[in-house]
């Protein structure tokens, strides 16, 4: 499968790119690690006519030690997520997520700020980000802007960036010695998430998310208010799907989806709470 | 436009459309043909190589995403008397392969694992050739071979 022809242009910086999609208005699109947005352009289901390549933005791939928080350079490609010692130590859910993103090939490719710009709600990371409460920061022709994650997502694939904006870097709460779990359901190793959830827990605190619940990443705040008022880990992961839109698909049902966030959250939870 | 990349240490330049895929350029351009396409949609892994000394899948790399970069594929491992590379005579010394379509990716994967993780566990070749599909599935002794391999 050959995607629709189109042009190609390569950014050397942020500000770059942003002119270039500026110029080309909205039919082009960003090019990172590519692992979302060439499968589609392969099935035709996006048939952008520029495609802008801020692959090669060195300067947005980092992984740094901010205090508070991590910051995650946008370019940053989950293989060198998932082996950051500084993540593993302070981020330690996010680390472990990245792992389960595909397979190591498209790990080598696919980067964090693709896949939450990319706003999946079956893919990994936009999820486990939104548990962990992250501000993306965005860059634009009028400077930038942060975002916490929970304004983010939109829609299905959409989210608050608009057209010539970039996402330039993902800043995660460092977490504290919480516990924490990721859960994902599916039927072969690689495959997406037919559901999964990302939970933390630290004392009355807890931040749970779900994969694959709805038409964008899911928030999980009844779980986490069950949780503090004092609820138990069955009661708060009857709530799991209070927030939640499933859809239904090949793989499941809605009511099997609903069922799983149950069973998931539950197992993340105990998992957390060990 | 025009692309230069290296592939198993020698540089070609050609003029390619954009839309070209990496696996595409490296068969029909480049004229090496041991790289193969299976499912075409970055599941299979038939079309491993590696890029800058790591495993990606060929069929979701854009040729021009690969200009200026270094690529290896299965037809660059053996040395230039023959000699097979080490993953490559594991596979034939453990039977790792029955039909062999998925073999040269399969190759390519485990020789990009070994780089990360130069004595992994059963569970982590397992794992981390879970980008790689045997239809015939012959899991079993490519697993082997892999092991044996990280043994040497």
């Amino acid at each position: 499968m050959i995607p629709a022809a189109f042009d190609y242009v390569r950014a050397g910086s942020a500000e770059e790119a942003i002119a270039l999609i500026g110029e080309h208005g909205d039919e082009a699109k960003f090019l990172a690690g590519g692992h979302s947005l060439l499968p589609l352009m392969k099935l035709r289901l996006a048939q952008p006519t520029v495609l802008v390549d801020i692959g090669r933005i060195d300067d947005l791939s980092y992984i740094r030690d901010e205090g508070q928080h991590v910051a995650i350079g946008a370019l940053t490609r989950h293989m060198d997520v998932e082996n950051s010692d500084l993540l593993k130590a302070e981020v330690p859910l996010l680390a472990h997520a990245a792992h389960h993103v595909g397979d190591p090939q498209v790990r080598h490719r696919g980067t964090l700020g693709g896949t939450i710009a990319h706003a999946d709600p079956a893919s990994d990371l936009p999820a486990t980000t939104l548990a962990l409460g992250a501000t993306y920061v965005a860059q634009g022709p009028n400077g930038t802007r942060e975002i916490a994650a929970s304004d983010f997502y939109q829609g299905f694939l959409t989210s608050a960036l608009e057209a010539d904006e970039i996402l330039t870097e993902i800043r995660v709460p460092k977490m504290g010695g919480a516990g924490w779990s990721f859960q994902k359901f599916n039927r072969r190793a690689q495959d997406w998430a037919i559901v999964g959830v990302a939970a933390w827990r630290r004392n009355g605190d807890s931040g749970v998310a779900l994969v694959n619940m709805g038409s964008t990443p899911v928030l999980a705040s009844s779980v986490s208010s069950a949780l503090a008022g004092g609820g138990s880990i069955d009661d708060a992961a009857e709530q799991a799907a209070a927030e939640a839109d499933p859809q239904a698909d090949l793989n499941a049902s809605v009511e099997y989806r609903t069922h799983l966030a149950k069973v998931l959250v539950k197992r993340a939870l105990t998992e957390a709470s060990s | 436009m025009e692309i230069s990349v290296t592939v198993n240490g020698v540089t070609h330049t050609h003029d390619v459309e954009p839309r070209t895929l990496l696996v595409q350029y490296i068969r029909e351009h480049v004229g090496l043909t041991g790289t193969n396409i299976g499912c075409d949609t970055s599941s299979c892994g038939a079309c491993s190589l590696h890029l800058n000394g790591e495993a990606v899948k060929s069929c979701t790399v854009l040729a021009v995403q690969a200009d200026g970069q270094e690529i290896t594929t299965i037809e660059g491992l053996a040395a230039a008397d023959g000699t097979l590379h080490p993953m490559q005579q594991s596979f034939m010394d453990n039977h790792g392969l029955q039909c062999g379509y998925c073999t040269p990716g399969m190759v390519m994967a485990a020789t990009s694992l070994l780089k990360e993780n130069p004595h992994p566990s059963e569970d982590e070749v397992r794992i981390g050739l879970e980008g790689n599909l045997c239809r015939c599935t012959g899991y079993h002794n490519i697993v082997q071979a892999v092991l044996a391999a990280a043994g040497k």
